[in-house]
């Protein structure tokens, strides 16, 4: 059997592939780009962390 | 719900491209919450980080999309018969209700956590609340059952600048219910001048709007009257925090503008507004679109002079 030849639904397929591919990339972005402002803000400052433990105890 | 839209109204004709699954999540609508709740957020007295505040517009849109998804899901048998939005992906056979099912589902679940994660969890609370509402209260409960379907209902679209205000300062206040009044004040006319122009659509598919319950002369009556307390309410806000000389200048002009299409559609009857197929309904409506565009851009004016004046 041959692939050789596109079909349009090889385009469709790849549009929805192409799309997906994307919208992961872009996920991956804004995951990363959201870790990097939390912490460089200081979210998840283990000693502010440490402080408020200590504060509750 | 039909038995049709349980099987997935639609038997699936084509494979689908990645725009129709797009189209799942009603863009033209997203466009207004991402701007509502964009003015919500800047218009916040607290400032947010941009990228956060990107990310949050971004969730929000999201959770949007995916209550549309699970509307597009419930609704594909009357969508089927309404000229409308018979071409939406479910009626047209390019989708399958279960797959907007499980979009829909998987959407609203991701954009509240993540909308949790990026800002807090009031604001995600408020967008899942916002969910529940339109899918379950709106689109299963009142809309088949009510003509006051539009008016209740219309306050999932309201909640979007809440949610953005929310995002910022992690609560709500005076300003952020007077913006969420604006909308679902406006929310009525808005649609029924559509049910009026769109008049087959709803009889078809036996969804009881205000032009099929009670009649095309009550329907322009109410169009008339909640224009008059939607002006009252948006040229009253003008006096408050959310407003100024910008605002005002604003909504006095588009007020006046609503009014006067509103008195024109109480005015006439089906025989003049078929004579001109319904161009003064037709105006009204897209004169609609243009007034929440421009009370909300005026909002986000006003906070932006606030803070240079603040800087100054």
């Amino acid at each position: 059997m041959s692939f050789g030849r596109e079909h349009e639904l090889h385009k469709r397929r790849f549009g929805r592939n192409l799309g997906l591919g994307l919208v992961l990339v872009a996920f991956i972005a804004i995951i990363f780009g959201l870790t990097v402002v939390k912490v460089t803000r200081g979210d998840y400052d283990p000693a502010i962390a440490g402080g408020q433990v200590s504060n509750g105890n | 719900m039909s038995d049709a839209s349980i099987n997935g109204a639609a038997t699936q004709t084509q494979e689908a491209e990645f725009g129709d699954y797009f189209a799942l999540l009603k863009p033209r609508v997203m466009s207004l919450v991402v701007f509502t709740a964009l003015v919500g957020l800047l218009a916040a007295p607290v400032s947010v980080h941009p990228f956060v505040g990107f990310c949050a517009i971004l969730f929000i849109a999201v959770g949007g999309g995916a209550s549309g998804a699970l509307n597009m899901w419930w609704d594909a048998d009357i969508d089927a018969v309404m000229k409308r939005t018979a071409r939406r992906p479910i009626p047209a056979g390019k989708v399958t209700g279960d797959e907007a099912l499980a979009i829909g589902l998987a959407l609203s679940g991701f954009s509240v956590v993540f909308l949790g994660l990026a800002s807090n969890w009031f604001a995600a609370g408020l967008l899942a609340f916002t969910i529940f509402f339109y899918v379950v209260i709106y689109t299963m409960w009142l809309k088949r059952w009510t003509p006051q379907n539009i008016v209740i209902g219309g306050a999932a679209g309201a909640f979007p600048p809440m949610i953005g205000w929310a995002v910022a300062t992690g609560g709500v206040s005076i300003e952020s219910v007077l913006m969420f009044c604006l909308t679902f004040m406006w929310t009525p006319p808005h649609f029924w001048a559509l049910a009026l122009f769109m008049r087959k659509d709803y009889d078809n598919a036996d969804v009881p709007m205000l032009t099929v319950t009670h009649g095309r002369r009550v329907t322009r009556v109410h169009i008339l009257a909640y224009t008059v307390l939607l002006a009252v309410l948006a040229i009253g806000a003008g006096f408050t925090s959310i407003g100024g000389p910008v605002y005002l200048a604003v909504a006095l002009v588009l007020n006046a503008l609503f009014l006067k299409g509103a008195w024109d559609i109480f005015r006439r009857d089906e025989d003049m507004s078929e004579e001109d197929n319904f161009l003064v309904e037709r105006k009204f409506f897209k004169l609609s679109l243009l007034y929440l565009f421009a009370h909300f851009g005026a909002i986000l004016i006003e906070a932006g002079l606030d803070r240079i004046g603040g800087l100054a």
